[in-house]
Parts: structure tokens; sequence; C-alpha cells
């Protein structure tokens, strides 16, 4: 907001109040109702039996939710996959990405039409992006097996969502495919926010290309990369669509991830340990975003 | 040699990009015989638009179409009249409570909804609002009303503030300077939000599936989602329904990439 701005706010009187308080409502109580206390309701629940096939008995327990979740097996592992998941997917889509933006930081002809064909994948939904790659990566009638086949790859087809450590595999690739667009475009308007000045003054100096990038852009862009792969990794992490719409998160749990597993607590129908789930996710995010909002300021700050 | 390079290395992605869309369209346009059959075949011997034929006849789906388009347009255009106001106080207005309102908006953004969906069916369900689409239309309204209301606030903040009190020195009243001047200087960016929050709409699955099992008040990704059967999905009608409901979105973000882009890297580049 800028000075001018600030200045030419008119003093808050009991009319404006009201044009105020009138504007804001129906924002202001669809989110208290349908957001917030839904998951203050959770936070309850959480604490609570509450099972949908057995709602007349709701008794306060606890943190028994608590401990059945963490002892199941199979929240350790999607905890692990998370951990996969995220880390495997942002590398891959961040250099990818990263290479795409340098790319494209110069104008050439064709350049905006290129953009908006490679922008496509962002007006598909995770679980259409999922049900596609599920038919692309089909173990009989599979378009990578047979291009794999023709290459000489494979010498024969592999049940890419049927094998445990391949259907990890599998749905990353998806993901990467889905992701590389989002850096290439946040990364080049990061390029692009380096003032010219700064490239003239360094060529004067006789600098290389290179070490241009790595002395004058990379120092530039470096807060702005850090905010972007921070929102990335709260972003990949609640994005179950795509997992649930490939493989369900089998075979065996091999690509359960956190908010797969949430999800099926929730189908299941016990709300009380769905509600378990639900707050250590939330812990989980929360970690993140605490780092990302602090991650803000210091880059205001300079 | 460099420009020869970056052209194909450019060319590869944007082939690796375009060929799933490419194969799903192309199997909804095989017989069945030929989704199934060895070798496969990168382009259909023979065109049919049975699968598309049986959407429609097997499949209630022009029912499910009407469905998501009802909950999507009502659901956006609340949402980008509840951004419009609101947007309009955060940006030229500063009250008690502002920051904690944005904040609390700025959280939603980071925390999925379906973090409380258990709740949020106790609450349809006590409202008696499961199976209707009104039901789904409210829930979505919440979900996007803090990312419209942040984002028209930026719209706002790039208009000079001179422009309405010229307005209102001519005898205008706030809103009425608000509606006739303001307004048309940020109706791209209005249409831009009217027609993301559409998308999220129209794509939106586990709310969706949650609330809703009956035939009449299914949405299209709740249908597709009853296309997957433990062991067997008809890809032929799958790919079909892909294609029947992926096109509306790639003509809507076709129209306001543009503006997507903007307004992802107005939040991170600039801070």
């Amino acid at each position: 907001m800028s000075q001018a701005a600030q200045a030419a706010r008119p003093a808050f009187t009991g009319r404006k109040a009201r044009f105020v308080a009138l504007c804001l409502l129906p924002g202001a109580v669809f989110v208290l109702l349908f957001t917030y206390y839904p998951m203050i309701r959770g936070a309850v629940i959480a604490f609570q039996r509450y099972n949908l096939f057995d709602i007349t008995s709701t008794p306060f327990v606890g943190l028994d939710n608590f401990r059945a979740v963490l002892a199941e097996d199979r929240f350790w592992t999607a905890l692990r996959n998370t951990g996969t998941w995220v880390a495997v997917s942002l590398f891959f889509q961040f250099f990818l990405g990263f290479g795409l933006a340098l790319l494209l930081r110069r104008h050439f002809r064709g350049r905006g039409l290129y953009q908006a064909w490679v922008f496509f994948p962002w007006a598909m939904s995770g679980f259409l992006i999922g049900l596609l790659w599920r038919w692309m990566f089909n173990g009989q009638f599979g378009v990578v097996n047979d291009l794999l086949l023709k290459a000489g790859i494979i010498d024969e087809r592999i049940g890419f969502l049927a094998t445990p450590g391949w259907a990890m595999t599998s749905v990353i690739v998806a993901n990467v495919w889905y992701g590389v667009t989002f850096f290439a475009i946040m990364i080049m308007a990061a390029l692009q926010s380096v003032p010219a000045e700064l490239y003239e003054a360094a060529s004067v100096d006789g600098a290389s290309r290179l070490r241009q990038f790595w002395h004058v852009t990379l120092p530039h862009i470096r807060p702005t990369l850090a905010l972007i792969v921070l929102l990335r990794i709260i972003w990949i992490l609640n994005f179950p669509d795509l997992i649930y719409a490939m493989t369900g998160g089998g075979p065996a749990g091999s690509t359960d991830i956190i908010t797969t597993f949430l999800i099926q607590q929730v189908i299941g129908g016990d709300y009380g340990r769905a509600g378990a789930v639900g707050m250590l996710v939330l812990g989980l995010l929360l970690a993140f975003s605490v780092f990302y909002l602090n991650a803000t300021r210091f880059e205001r700050s300079r | 040699m460099r420009r020869l390079a970056k052209g194909t290395v450019l060319a590869v992605w944007l082939l690796i990009t375009l060929f799933p869309l490419y194969w799903i369209t192309v199997t909804s346009l095989k017989p069945k015989a030929e989704i199934f059959a060895m070798p496969l075949r990168y382009w259909p011997g023979e065109v049919t638009f049975e699968h598309y034929a049986d959407l429609f006849s097997f499949a209630d789906f022009g029912a499910y179409l009407l469905n998501s388009l009802l909950v999507s347009l009502a659901a956006a255009a609340a949402v980008t009249a509840i951004g419009v106001l609101g947007g309009y106080t955060l940006a030229r207005f500063s009250f008690p409570g502002r920051g904690a309102l944005m904040l609390a908006f700025l959280v939603t953004q980071m925390i999925p909804l379906f973090i409380a969906l258990g709740p949020l069916y106790l609450l349809m369900s006590d409202l008696g609002l499961l199976n209707h689409l009104a039901g789904l239309m409210v829930v979505y309204v919440a979900m996007l009303v803090p990312f419209s209301t942040i984002i028209m606030r930026g719209f706002y903040e790039r208009i000079p503030v001179a422009l309405e009190e010229a307005a209102q020195v001519d005898g205008a009243s706030r809103l009425a300077a608000m509606v006739r001047v303001v307004i048309p200087v940020m109706l791209p960016g209005i249409a831009a939000t009217f027609i993301f929050a559409f998308v999220q709409c129209w794509n939106e699955l586990f709310l969706a599936i949650t609330f809703i099992d009956s035939e009449d008040a299914k949405t299209i990704p709740v249908a597709m989602n009853s296309f997957i059967t433990q062991y067997d999905i008809d890809w032929g009608s799958m790919a079909a329904a892909t294609v029947v409901s992926v096109i509306p979105t790639l003509v809507l973000f076709a129209v306001i990439r543009r503006y997507i882009v903007e307004g992802l890297t107005a939040g991170a580049v600039k801070g």
C-alpha cells in the first residue's frame, strides 16, 4: 500500500463501519461456519470415540485415537512415503522447471503460443490427471509399456501400478509432469525481476554468462525461490487427488501419503481417528507455514 | 547450434506435455476391441463416437453435466460477488480486526478443507444438506471466498484512489462510485476470478463424493469416481468422460491464463 493511498483512507466512522461490516459479513460467515467450525469440531472429535456406525455413544477417550493411529504401521509407512513423494517430486519439478524457465527467458517468435500450450495441464484436476496416467501406466495396454518396449529399454511389460516400488515411481512421474509448468512460470517471473543494470554492470566487468548467473541472478532471486519452494511443499503435501485416482494408495499401502491415509479414515467412517490424523497433518502444515511466514518477513525486510 | 539445441529441448517438452491429452482423446475415439488390442495403435484404425453416446445413454451424463454446471456457476457467482465487496473494504479501509481477518483468510489457503471432511459431513447432515446441490454450493463458496477476497483486494490496490474520489466529488455516493467507476476498470480481473472459481468447483472431487451419493445430485467427478470399480475400468467411457469434462476448463483457462500467471506470481515474487 503506497503512502498516498494510506493517507487517502477515510476515517472510520459509524456509517463507514456499517458499510465495511456489510461488505465483509457474507464472506466471514461462510468461512467461519463451513471452514473454521468444522476444523474446531474435528479437533474435538479427535479426542472422542466417534464412529459413523455407532454415533449413539461418543465418549471422550483422551489420547486413544492418537495412540491407535501412531501404533499403526500404515501410518508410519504413509509418513515415510510422504517424505519421498514430496522430496522427489519437488526435486524434479524444480530443476526441470528452472531449465524450462531459462529456455523461455528471452523472447522468441511464438513464445506466447508455446507457453499457452505448455500451460494446459493446469486446467485439469489432480483426479483427471491421475486417471490419465493410470491408463498410460496400465500393465497390459498402457502406452508407457509399449513405448519402452519399442525403444528396447525393457523386455517385458511392467505392472507399474501393481508393483510397490514402481507404483511410487509412477505417481511421482505424473506429479512431476503436472508441476514443472508451475515452477517454470514462477521462476520466469523471478528472473524477469532482476534489474537489467545489474547484468550491464557485470558484463562491463567482463563476467562470463555462467558467472553472471551464479553471482548476479542467483543471489537476487534466492529469497523468491525459497518462497516458491516452501509454497510448493505445502501444496504437494495437500495433493492426494492424483494418488487417489492412480492407485488409491496401493498396492499394499506403498503409495499412501498422509493425506490419502486421512481420506481413507473418513471413508471408513472412523471420524475419531480421522480427526487425530487431521490434527497430525495440521501440525505438519503449521510447522511449514510458520517457516513460510518467517521467510516472507525475511524477504520484505530486505 | 545453440538455437537448434534449445528448439529441440522445447519441442520435446511440448510433446511430453501434450501426449497424455492426445492419448486419452485417441482412446476415447477407438472402438472397444481396438482399445484392448495388441499391438497398440497410435492412430485409431476406425473412429467411433460410441463411448460418447454410451455416456449419455447408459450413464446419465447429461444430468451430471447440468449438475456440475449449476453448482459451479452459482458458487462462482457468489464467490466473485463476495470477493468484490470484501476485497474493496480490505483495500480501501483500515479498521480494527482487518489484520486478523486477512490472517484468518490466508491460513485457510494453507490448510486443505478435506482435513475437516468428517465434521463437515456431520454439519451438512445436521443442516439437511446432504445429497443436495445447494449443500455442495455453500461449501464451495466457503472454500473459495478467501482466495477471491484476497485477489480482489490486490486488484483494487492497483487502482488509484483518486479515480473514486473524483467520482465522489461529483456527488456520487461511495457505493455508486464503486459500481460506476471502479468495477468497469476491474472487469477483466473480476472475470478471471469468476472463471478460476468456476474451474475449481467444476473439478472438485473429495467434498463432492463425501456429500453426494444420490443419482440426481451427482456432479461429473462423482460420476467418474463411480466408474472406478475395484478390478475393472471401462476405459472407453472413462476416456470420453475425461475429454468431455476437460474441454470447458481448457477453453476457460486459455482465456484467463495471463491473469492466473499474474495472480500467482504477484503473490510470491513481490512478496
